[in-house]
C-alpha cells in the first residue's frame, strides 16, 4: 500500500481540469498499488482552499492547502519548493503534475530538486513492481515511446486531456500548510495574468477545434472560420504554422510540430493542405473534417470526412447546417 | 553581456522515417539532422540581445555523438563567436542525466544568461532547462514568448492556456524560448565562411545516472484511411448526418 501524490493546478482562485486529471491520475496509482491515500496540493491566494472539496470528489484522501496574499497569480519558486518538501516529507509511491504551461515549469525543477527523474507529458501509464511504465508521444507525436522509470517517488507529468477525470468522492480532508518558502524570498514574480478573452475557449480544452489554412488567402476571411466555430457553440479557432508566420493569427493559435498540440473530438480543417508539420498536432483527434479544393491534400488521407471543393461556398453552407443542427437538438 | 545557448542535434522531423531494429530509437539511415526547432529561436534571442547590447559574446553548447558539431557549425554560422561540445556516444532519454552534464559545465562560466529552446523536437520532454537551472540554484523562466532586459532584470511574457502571464526575474538567469518571439536568420555565406574558423571546444560529458529509459518505440496507430464523401456545398447535408448518426458528435 502506498500514498500518491498530486499537484492540483489552480487558475483565478479554481481548480482547473488538469487537476482533475492529475487526482484522478493518483488514485488509480493508488488504488492499483494497494489502495493508499492522495494527497493533493493547492497553492494560491486567499480562498484557495475552496477548491479542496472538487478535488476531494475526484479521489483526494486529504488535501494540502497553501494560501498566501503573494500567490494568487502564481509564484514558480514558492510553488517548486513548496511541491519538493511536501513529496520529500510524504513518502509517495509517485507524483502527478500537468504537463500545462505552469507544470512544464514546475515538474522538471521538482524532479531536479529532489534527484529524481521525471516523466513528462505523458499519455498513459502503469505501475508494474519497481517501476513505473509511461507512454510518451516523442517525434512529435510521429512515435510513441514506451517508457521505463526506474525511481521512487516515481515524477510523472501528463498530456492535458489524456486522463479522463472520474469522480470516486474520498474525505478531502483539508490541511492548511506553510509554503516552503517565503514569497517575499522568491527571485521570479508573476507580475500580471492576462486572459486573451475569458469568453474564449483554450484549444487545448474545446471539445471542438476548427483550424484555417493558407486556403483562406486573406486574414479578414477567417471571418469564415470563427463563424463555423461560433455555430458549433463549444469550438475554438485555430491555424496553421503558414498562417501564423504570416501573421493572419497570433502564434498562439498554431496547432502543429511547434505550436499546440489538440485531440478533440471533433476537428474541421479549412483550406488546410495537411503538412506533417500540421498533422503531427491533431492527428489524434476523435473525428476530422476536411474541407479543400485539391482532392489530392494530404489532408484528406487522415480526415474522417473530406469534402472537395471551394470553402468560400462549403463553408457558409456548413455554418448554416451546423447552427440548424444544434436548434433542432 | 555573457550568452550560453544549450542546443540539441535532432532528426528532421518533416521526413518519414523507420524504427530502428533494436525497437527503441529511429533508423538514422537517410535521415538529415538539423538544430532543433526551439533552439534556433533561442540562438535568435542570444544574438539579437548581444547585437542590441554590445560588447558580449554568445556561446553555443551542444551535447550528443561527434556529429552534433555539425549543429555546433550551424549556431556559429548564425553569428554565435564559439562552441562547447560536450561528447557522449549517445544523448540519454533522462532529463536530469543531461541537465547534470550541462549544469558542470555551466557553473563556471559566468554566463549572464542561459537559454535553451522550450524542447527538442525528438525526445519532447522540455525538461533539461529547467533541471539545469534548479541543478545551478538560478531563476528560471519557461517558454518565454517575448523578452526585455534592462539594468540587471528582465521580464519575459509566457503563454498560458487562455491567459498571457508576465514575469520580472534578475539575472543571472535560465530561460527556455518558445516560437514566435524571433524568427531565426539564415545563415550568409560570409557566416558560413567565418563559422569554419571559430574555436569549438570537445570534452567528455559528465553524464548523471540514467533512471528513465526507452523500452519500446513505436510508430502511431495509423487512421483509418480518409474518406471523401462528396463535391462542393451539396455534399454538407451528408455530412451533417453522418457528424450526427456516425461520428456522434454533434
Amino acid at each position: 500500500m502506498a500514498n500518491t501524490f498530486a499537484f492540483a493546478e489552480l487558475r483565478a482562485g479554481s481548480a482547473r481540469k488538469v487537476a482533475f486529471e492529475t487526482v484522478t491520475a493518483a488514485r488509480a496509482a493508488a488504488d492499483a498499488t494497494g489502495g493508499g491515500e492522495v494527497h493533493a496540493l493547492v497553492l494560491g491566494g486567499p480562498g484557495a482552499s475552496a477548491a479542496a472539496a472538487q478535488l476531494a470528489r475526484y479521489g483526494a484522501d486529504l488535501v494540502q492547502v497553501v494560501e498566501h496574499p503573494a500567490l494568487a497569480l502564481g509564484n514558480p519558486e514558492v510553488f517548486a519548493a513548496t511541491a519538493a518538501a511536501r513529496i520529500k516529507a510524504g513518502g509517495y509511491r509517485a507524483g502527478f503534475f500537468p504537463a500545462s504551461a505552469q507544470g512544464r515549469d514546475l515538474a522538471p525543477r521538482v524532479a531536479a530538486a529532489l534527484d529524481l527523474p521525471l516523466a513528462s507529458d505523458v499519455t498513459g501509464f502503469e505501475i508494474t513492481g519497481d517501476a513505473l511504465i509511461a507512454r510518451h508521444p516523442a517525434y512529435i507525436g510521429k512515435a510513441v515511446a514506451t517508457l521505463r522509470l526506474a525511481a521512487t517517488p516515481a515524477l510523472v507529468s501528463l498530456r492535458p486531456g489524456a486522463i479522463t477525470p472520474v469522480e470516486q468522492p474520498r474525505a478531502g480532508r483539508v490541511e492548511m500548510v506553510e509554503p516552503a518558502l517565503d514569497p517575499a524570498q522568491a527571485r521570479v514574480v508573476v507580475t500580471a495574468v492576462t486572459d486573451r478573452g475569458a469568453a474564449k475557449l483554450d484549444l487545448g480544452e474545446a471539445p471542438v477545434v476548427v483550424s484555417g489554412g493558407r486556403g483562406l488567402k486573406a486574414a479578414e476571411n477567417f471571418r469564415l472560420v470563427e463563424e463555423l466555430a461560433a455555430a458549433f457553440g463549444n469550438a475554438a479557432v485555430g491555424a496553421t504554422r503558414a498562417v501564423t508566420d504570416d501573421g493572419w493569427r497570433p502564434s498562439t493559435d498554431q496547432i502543429g510540430q511547434t505550436g499546440r498540440m489538440v485531440s478533440p473530438a471533433l476537428y474541421v480543417a479549412v483550406g488546410i493542405s495537411g503538412a506533417i508539420q500540421h498533422l503531427a498536432g491533431m492527428r489524434t483527434a476523435r473525428v476530422i473534417v476536411a474541407i479543400n479544393r485539391d482532392k489530392d491534400a494530404p489532408i484528406f488521407k487522415v480526415a474522417d470526412y473530406g469534402i472537395v471543393g471551394d470553402l468560400f461556398e462549403v463553408v457558409p453552407r456548413l455554418t448554416e447546417a451546423v447552427r440548424k443542427a444544434r436548434e433542432e437538438h | 553581456m555573457k550568452i550560453a545557448v544549450c542546443i540539441k542535434r535532432v532528426p528532421d522531423t518533416e521526413m518519414r522515417f523507420a524504427i530502428a531494429a533494436n525497437r527503441t530509437s529511429i533508423d538514422p539511415a537517410g535521415l538529415k539532422f538539423d538544430l532543433s526547432d526551439f533552439d534556433g529561436y533561442a540562438v535568435e534571442v542570444a544574438l539579437r540581445l548581444v547585437e542590441k547590447q554590445p560588447p558580449g559574446e554568445v556561446v553555443a553548447i551542444t551535447l550528443g555523438p561527434d556529429a552534433a558539431q555539425e549543429t555546433l557549425r550551424k549556431a556559429l554560422s548564425m553569428g554565435v563567436d564559439r562552441g562547447i561540445h560536450l561528447a557522449a556516444a549517445e544523448v540519454p532519454f533522462d532529463g536530469l542525466a543531461i541537465a547534470r552534464a550541462l549544469a558542470a559545465e555551466l557553473k563556471e562560466g559566468g554566463y549572464d544568461l542561459i537559454l535553451f529552446g522550450r524542447m527538442a523536437t525528438d525526445s519532447g520532454n522540455g525538461t533539461v532547462g529547467p533541471m539545469t537551472a534548479e541543478l545551478l540554484g538560478l531563476p528560471c523562466v519557461n517558454a518565454v514568448s517575448g523578452l526585455e532586459l534592462a539594468e540587471g532584470r528582465g521580464t519575459a511574457q509566457r503563454e498560458l492556456e487562455g491567459a498571457t502571464e508576465t514575469v520580472s526575474f534578475p539575472l543571472p538567469a535560465v530561460l527556455t524560448i518558445d516560437e514566435g518571439i524571433a524568427r531565426p536568420r539564415l545563415p550568409s555565406l560570409k557566416g558560413i565562411m567565418s563559422a569554419k574558423k571559430k574555436p569549438v571546444e570537445s570534452r567528455p560529458a559528465a553524464l548523471g545516472p540514467v533512471r528513465l529509459t526507452v523500452d519500446v518505440l513505436e510508430l502511431p496507430k495509423e487512421r483509418a484511411a480518409g474518406r471523401i464523401i462528396g463535391e462542393g456545398p451539396d455534399a454538407v447535408p451528408e455530412l451533417i448526418r453522418l457528424l450526427r448518426e456516425e461520428a456522434k458528435v454533434l
